[in-house]
């Protein structure tokens, strides 16, 4: 599994986090995602599909 | 999977395509059909009042998958098809062409339309904000660099006025409200937003109606308002909120109200699930019934209701969320955890409103309902347990927020009825 970001897309919602705090945060000063582990373990495969599903602004992409 | 071998999705938006993808992640391999009433492959909202609208993006870029991705999902992908009716007893949805697709399972998700004020539809120079058509329509005008009348100050009328501004149009934003957005925000936040909107060149008319639009020609001319002036228009916008697209489900018995009336588990009928803004279901974290109109709600409530549809009897579990929605305008990112709505009280907790750099907490009944946040985006997401969990307000307070920001706290701050409006296409 691969995880790609469009920064431009994300609104800082943070909801990725929420979902997969292991592979997601976001920076301080403008709230952007930031992909931790952009191939993740496979336990946290689940949790990183969710948290794409669950992006409000459709800005994380799973390449799997 | 003995059960069921068929599911249509109504509705190719972001609840349907979540509805979608949430099934087929569960691992339903039967046969899917997802019905759109709009030729466009399921596209996103919230660009629409933000940069597809400031022409920074193209349409393409507000797809919601990749044709691959899409066709990964193994679909009957039926776009431009209207449905006009259901059939419950025959378990059929009826389309437009008079074509029946039969299902087992049934997720509806047809949302809300932008509402509109009377006698102006198909009036040129009048627009709402709902579909990629209305941004590009009403792109198309704000190139001609008119005088933007906005009627309705809510987060499609805030941010349509930061993008015209910004495009060189003049602008005027016309609302009932005591300020912008106090509907979702309270009216000391809502009046640091005019102040903003205002320094930017707005023209902010507020506790007025428009009563109606002037048309001259065959043309918007301009908005008369309640206290009987005149402003006259080059266009004009009308973002009053959205009505759910539910008269298809006439006679169908389907539960019908403010939406479709699921019970807890997003449960519309024998069958039949609802989902994204066309749902109303009994909240279980206040108990009353509650229609979201928000981006995340959609995707959150197609899933769930992808999940339920495919559970054990009596395994369908109630839908609970904590809504958020966000608001882009100018260089401000407005962003609001909870129900603001009903709100009495206001505590800053971070910041400071002089600054438009801050987080505060909303409470109603004794306890956090909300919290919202101006350019803080990472220490608001800090403050979202507070409201999942509707902490105390006394123990809220005491983990440092301050009480109130301006003066005396502000009984009633927010109306009861306020509903914040979505952040795209009066979503």
């Amino acid at each position: 599994m691969k995880i790609t970001v469009e920064e431009d897309k994300c609104c800082g919602a943070g909801q990725c986090v929420l979902v997969a705090p292991e592979v997601f945060d976001q920076r301080d000063d403008d709230g952007i995602v930031v992909v931790l582990h952009q191939t993740p373990p496979q336990e946290q495969y689940e949790n990183v599909r969710e948290a794409a599903a669950v992006c409000p602004a459709a800005a994380i992409e799973v390449h799997e | 999977m003995t059960w069921p071998r068929s599911v249509v999705v109504v509705g190719a938006s972001a609840a349907g395509l979540a509805a979608a993808e949430g099934l087929r992640r569960q691992g339903y391999d039967g046969s899917l059909t997802l019905i759109g009433e709009e030729s466009h492959a399921p596209y996103d909202r919230p660009p629409l009042s933000k940069q597809l609208l400031a022409g920074s993006w193209e349409a393409d870029r507000t797809a919601l998958r990749t044709p691959e991705v899409l066709s990964g999902l193994d679909l009957e992908l039926r776009l431009g098809s209207a449905a006009t009716g259901l059939d419950t007893r025959a378990r059929e949805v009826v389309l437009a062409d008079g074509s029946r697709v039969a299902y087992e399972g049934l997720v509806i998700a047809t949302g809300t339309r932008a509402r509109r004020l009377p006698g102006t539809d198909g009036v040129p120079g009048v627009h709402v904000l709902r579909t990629l058509e209305d941004a590009l329509a009403l792109r198309a005008q704000l190139a001609l660099a008119p005088h933007l009348v906005i009627v309705g100050g809510g987060f499609v009328g805030a941010e349509a006025a930061a993008v015209a501004r910004g495009l060189g149009c003049e602008v005027t934003l016309v609302t009932d409200a005591p300020q912008p957005m106090s509907d979702a925000l309270g009216s000391d936040i809502g009046a640091v937003l005019r102040q903003v909107h205002t320094e930017h060149g707005v023209k902010v008319v507020t506790g007025v109606l428009a009563e109606r639009i002037l048309i001259d020609g065959g043309r918007a001319t301009g908005v008369v308002l309640s206290d009987g002036r005149t402003v006259s228009a080059g266009a004009v916008l009308v973002g009053i909120g959205a009505v759910p697209n539910t008269e298809w489900l006439a006679g169908s018995g389907i539960p019908l109200g403010n939406g479709i009336e699921c019970d807890a588990t997003l449960r519309a009928g024998d069958g039949v699930w609802a989902a994204g803004d066309v749902a109303s279901w009994p909240d279980p974290l206040t108990g009353a019934r509650t229609r979201v109109e928000h981006r995340t709600n959609a995707g959150e409530q197609g899933l769930a209701a992808a999940r339920n549809l495919l559970a054990e009897p009596g395994a369908a579990v109630p839908f609970s969320t904590v809504p958020y929605v966000w608001s882009d305008q100018y260089d401000l990112k407005i962003q609001i955890h909870g129900r603001t709505g009903g709100a009495d009280r206001i505590a800053l907790v971070d910041g400071s409103l002089d600054a438009r750099k801050f987080t505060a907490l909303y409470g109603r009944d004794g306890h956090v309902c909300g919290a919202v946040g101006v350019n803080m985006l990472r220490p608001l997401r800090a403050l979202r347990p507070l409201v999942a969990d509707r902490v105390p307000w006394d123990e809220a307070l005491a983990a440092g927020a301050v009480e109130p920001p301006h003066g005396e706290p502000i009984p009633g701050a927010i109306p009861e009825s306020a509903i914040p409006e979505p952040t795209g296409g009066a979503r």
